[in-house]
């Protein structure tokens, strides 16, 4: 196995990104989780269709809308721009892309966990002082820990993984925005690349093993704590 | 307490109209399931809105359509305990425990978390998480919960349905002690008369989402007795009993009462059924039931078909059940003196 300086970048970026990412979406995640389990509202099946559009949508088309939006003439491009910030082609928009596709397993991750919260506590923590957002804070929340825990593995998981969207909003600039599946991708497009290639897919392999181990380890643990 | 109902509620094909003024500190809702007693337990306490009406506890306006008045549940001060525990499972003991306290005003904080586990007996559980205590420490855990929050009314909704008979004996003590030291007032939801006997002064009888009365505990015993299983069960608190030949004489009335299962220590409470006295009009000579007792028959009532007879002895009342055919023959009238033979089997000891 050899890894150049530049694969050892792309691998630490890919892990930057992954974490931004996922760390970004989870108050995003709980927030909206949160709203479809608990929320009485008109439009909640449009939210629903909204959070996991991003499911059935190729990548490439996210990555494209989003391109629109945060691009030169988009409307949260230009707003942006006028605060002195930069997205598209930086690692950033990597971000943007990861968090947009990771989204949906992360929201179902996290109302798994919400739904299986028996609402007779919510209704005790109410009857016993509890403002609603003190309830939301200190019932539901670590309540749905497990649920956050899982969606953030997988969703860091799928980060790891983001190729289409990526690539069109971010590019695919070595030290910049080349994350481990771009490398990938150029080493796959030069004849001589497939020995790099195939180190850098043994890193994915080995990083996606390790966080399903993570995933599951996590989980038995924090099962097993409960009943203690 | 004065607790004011008069609301509304439509949910799905059920609908909800109740109309009530109950005063008391002990107070019963009884109905069937489906009946809408949990449905009125959550209007109450603000974990549903009526769809108009008013309700008002004391002086206080919990919700008023016409005044746009709508208290959330905290603000009501409404503390409820429900047929499982519902401890928070990601706090230990302690943190359950002061919940509600912490979130109490101080200037409410009138009953102390060190009053409290004294009372419910909660010390030696203290440290401990909630996953390993036993289905009767777990509920007295969440009646502590609710009673330290410190509300202006505790509402049980079926606190002891979950727990078998012997763990619920166990609980009624600490429910009545609870609410006798500190002095909260209670709604005690249930479709058990022998519960409402135990636990309440007053009942507000739920049917078909409609309130159809407000009667005594011992009224709702005596309209059920025919439609009961075990008729009308006489609750009996004795103490002090003498055992001879493996018997229990336990003091009650103008003589004794003998039972096969008692206890020598303290105070029990035994239930006996209207249906397993059998009444004489003159003194049998012998017969294999113990409990052959001289009393004065001080009414006597009609219930669904049968004929339920108050029978007194000293300062204390038995009720049997007879049909109308047993009555004309004994000839019964108030006034009338006969003998009720009981066996000393037929006491089942509670608690």
């Amino acid at each position: 196995m050899n890894l150049s300086p530049s694969d050892i970048e792309a691998i630490v970026l890919s892990m930057k990104i992954a974490v931004s990412a996922t760390l970004i979406s989870l108050p995003f995640g709980f927030g909206v989780a949160g709203l479809l389990v608990f929320g009485k509202f008109r439009g909640k099946v449009l939210l629903e269709v909204l959070v996991n559009l991003p499911l059935t949508l190729p990548p490439v088309v996210i990555g494209y809308f989003l391109l629109l939006l945060l691009g030169k003439h988009g409307w949260a491009g230009s707003v942006l721009r006028t605060m002195g910030i930069e997205i598209i082609f930086t690692w950033k928009a990597a971000v943007i892309a990861s968090a947009t596709v990771g989204f949906p397993l992360l929201v179902r991750s996290i109302r798994l966990g919400m739904e299986s919260i028996d609402r007779q506590l919510l209704q005790a923590s109410r009857s016993l002082g509890a403002p609603w957002h003190d309830t939301l804070a200190t019932i539901v929340l670590p309540l749905s820990f497990r649920g956050m825990l899982a969606g953030s593995s997988l969703m860091f998981a799928r980060s790891l993984g983001e190729f289409g969207a990526t690539i069109i909003v971010a590019g695919n600039i070595p030290g910049v925005t080349q994350t481990i599946p771009l490398a990938i991708y150029e080493y796959a497009s030069s004849p001589t690349g497939t020995s790099m290639a195939l180190s850098l897919c043994l890193v994915s392999v080995v990083l996606s093993i390790a966080i399903l181990f993570v995933h599951e380890g996590i989980g038995k643990k924090l099962e097993h704590g409960r009943g203690s | 307490m004065i607790l004011r109902i008069d609301f509304e509620k439509r949910l799905g094909e059920f609908s909800l109209k109740m109309k009530s003024e109950i005063s008391g500190e002990r107070i019963g809702i009884f109905g069937a399931s489906g009946s809408g007693k949990s449905t009125l337990v959550h209007l109450i306490s603000g974990l549903l809105h009526p769809d108009s009406g008013e309700l008002y506890l004391d002086d206080a306006c919990l919700y008023s359509g016409r005044k746009s008045i709508n208290l959330s549940p905290e603000q009501r001060r409404i503390a409820l305990v429900f047929q499982q525990a519902m401890l928070f499972p990601h706090l230990g003991v302690k943190a359950n425990l002061l919940y509600g306290y912490k979130r109490c005003k101080p200037e409410n904080r009138k009953i102390t978390p060190e009053e409290l586990t004294k009372v419910l007996n909660l010390e030696h559980l203290l440290d401990r998480g909630v996953g390993n205590l036993s289905g009767g420490e777990k509920q007295r855990v969440a009646l502590g919960r609710a009673v330290l929050a410190n509300p202006q009314l505790l509402v049980m909704d079926e606190p002891l349905s979950a727990l078998d008979d012997s763990l619920r004996y166990q609980i009624i003590p600490y429910l009545r002690s609870v609410s006798e030291e500190f002095r909260i007032p209670y709604l005690f939801i249930s479709h058990s008369i022998t519960e409402m006997q135990l636990m309440t002064d007053k009942v507000l009888v739920v049917q078909d989402g409609m309130i159809s009365g407000v009667s005594t505990p011992d009224e709702l015993a005596r309209a059920n007795m025919a439609l009961s299983p075990h008729g009308y069960l006489n609750l009996l608190r004795l103490k002090n009993p003498v055992m001879q030949e493996g018997l229990f004489h336990y003091p009650w009335g103008n003589g004794n009462l003998i039972v096969s299962y008692g206890r020598l220590e303290g105070e029990s409470l035994f239930e006996l059924s209207s249906r397993d006295i059998i009444l004489f009009k003159k003194n049998p000579e012998a017969i294999s039931a113990r409990n052959l007792i001289e009393c004065r028959v001080a009414e006597i009532f009609d219930s669904g078909g049968r004929k339920g007879v108050v029978l007194e002895s000293g300062n204390q009342q038995l009720i049997a059940e007879i049909v109308h055919t047993a009555a004309e023959e004994l000839q019964i009238s108030p006034g009338t003196t006969l003998f009720a033979a009981v066996k000393a089997s037929s006491f089942r000891r509670l608690g």
